[in-house]
């Protein structure tokens, strides 16, 4: 099986007008812009198993309305290094290198689903960073965590264990699996039911790359989802309470998303901080801006109007 | 005996394992402390064991590699022991502080291969609690090599340690491990994962040196 070399097109989208690099404590994540170099910055935090030029729609969007957008790949995502070591901390402090380097004062940030959730814990470490706040389906609760019984959280506690030690053991044979634009989409299709193939094959096309064996997906192997560890979702939600700047939430309220927190009105209207905003689509998936990217753009342009 | 060191391969880096005495028979690990690396010389209480006696450095520790921009959790350290499992278990272990801690879920994970651990004092046994402390985020000098990595230290110090979650690893170890009771707390302070691990039905509560006849 050889790499095919096609190109794949979908509406609206459009590569970076900019491309770059950082360093967080060494290690070289990749940046991407669009929009004028002079406008106001607006930072985008992808989520897990995402890279930043999965904002190929609703970035451009952004920028038309004047601000300067830049997203970067977490660590061991997109065109980012890979690590020796992942953690969600290790994250934060990579979006933390990256906001310092972008700016002196504070922007405007928004961020998607684990990016969203991440941004939760550094602006409750670090307020000075964001001017306003926007958090794309990233607000992980009680609700995030399966209601199971005891003994059934056990067993799965224990499959995962064994499955990420096994892993580990094999780090150094691990390779992404190569395959057409058409079969990688085709993969790809479980973590994002509700979107078009032709925006996953699009996706293969700049989040993959070719080699004589076919394309291969650039994520480090060694990431999987899911995994174990002693977070809890709802701990997320409790940075949200602290939170004292301009704030907007938009939950999918699609059930059956996989990627989803599936947290609820109801879980996060308590933890508002003050004057939050909390917008609720219970027809939009968790990739709300994939989905309906020119609404959720006409959202966030003018929430964050003011603070330009 | 004079201490001889292995390079075991992980990822694009290396752990050193130690022998620090030779011995026939199930070896004896020693894991570190936060901040710490293997000792140069078998430790005193640890002279009687009949088996080789190995220590290993932690990631970032010693004299094993550090990695680019940190990263570490309790659960990546796991991965190192299992490291050692992999061409050296079954085997036994004594933790001392962080190492406690990483004993305990490497006993949950490799029921089969550890056979029984100690958890012992030491730097790093209480982690950052049993919830969430308040935020903390920063961005340390690089120095690339240097040991301990400052990045080891601080996240290794903030990791949380609730009590349940200990008590699942305590319950995996006990339903699948060949010894009878593959837990004894030996530490005299007992941060709240380990009160809660030392009361457990099935867990001894012994001195260093009467565990040490307990798990041999």
């Amino acid at each position: 099986m050889g790499a095919d070399d096609e190109t794949r097109h979908v509406p609206g989208a459009r590569a970076p007008d900019r491309t770059g690099s950082l360093s967080s404590s060494g290690l070289r994540l990749a940046l991407n812009e669009w929009g004028e170099p002079d406008a106001p910055i607006l930072a985008l935090v992808h989520g897990g198993f995402d890279f930043s030029r999965t904002f190929d729609v609703f970035a451009p969007l952004l920028a038309d309305a004047g601000w300067r957008v830049v997203a970067w790949d977490a660590r061991g995502h997109g065109d980012s290094e890979h690590a020796h070591l992942y953690s969600w901390a290790a994250d934060v402090r990579d979006h933390f290198a990256a906001l310092t380097f972008l700016s002196d004062g504070p922007v405007c940030v928004l961020g998607h689903s684990k990016g969203g959730g991440q941004m939760l814990d550094l602006l409750d470490a670090r307020p000075s960073l964001a001017r306003a706040f926007v958090n794309l389906d990233g607000l992980p609760s009680q609700h995030s965590a399966p209601d199971i019984p005891d003994r059934e959280r056990q067993r799965l506690r224990r499959v995962d264990l064994e499955s990420s030690l096994d892993r580990r053991r094999r780090r150094n044979e691990r390779q992404r699996r190569p395959d057409t634009i058409e079969g990688l989409a085709e993969r790809r299709a479980p973590m994002n039911p509700r979107l078009p193939r032709e925006w996953l094959e699009y996706l293969v096309t700049v989040g993959a790359r070719p080699d004589p064996e076919g394309w291969r997906w650039k994520i480090d192997p060694v990431l999987h989802l899911g995994g174990f560890g002693p977070w809890r979702p709802q701990w997320s939600m409790e940075h949200l309470a602290s939170l004292e700047l301009p704030f907007l939430g938009v939950l999918s309220g699609v059930a059956d998303d996989p990627m989803g927190w599936k947290s609820r009105r109801g879980d996060v209207d308590p933890y508002l901080p003050p004057g939050g905003r909390l917008e609720y689509f219970d027809d939009i998936g968790h990739f709300l801006h994939i989905e309906q990217p020119r609404q959720i753009a006409d959202l966030v342009v003018e929430f964050l109007e003011p603070y330009r | 005996m004079t201490r001889t060191t292995e390079l075991l391969p992980s990822g694009r880096l290396h752990l050193a394992l130690h022998t620090l005495a030779s011995g026939e028979g199930r070896p004896l690990l020693l894991l570190h402390g936060l901040g710490e690396a293997t000792p140069s010389a078998c430790p005193a209480w640890a002279a009687g064991w009949p088996g080789p006696v190995l220590g290993l450095d932690f990631t970032g520790h010693g004299e094993s590699g550090v990695p680019v921009g940190g990263g570490y959790t309790p659960e990546s350290l796991m991965a190192d022991v299992d490291a050692v499992l992999a061409g050296h278990g079954p085997l036994t272990i004594v933790g001392r502080g962080l190492g406690a801690w990483v004993a305990l879920l490497v006993a949950g994970g490799r029921p089969r291969l550890v056979h029984g651990v100690v958890l012992a004092d030491g730097p790093g046994l209480a982690g950052g609690g049993h919830q969430p402390p308040s935020p903390y985020v920063t961005l340390l000098p690089t120095e690339p090599g240097r040991v301990p990595d400052p990045y080891a230290l601080l996240e290794l110090s903030h990791d949380v340690r609730p009590p349940d979650y200990a008590l699942d690893f305590v319950r995996f170890a006990i339903e699948d491990s060949e010894v009878d009771n593959p837990i004894v707390v030996s530490a005299r302070v007992r941060p709240d994962w380990l009160a809660a691990v030392a009361a457990d039905i099935g867990v001894l509560d012994l001195s260093l040196e009467e565990a040490l006849v307990a798990v041999a």
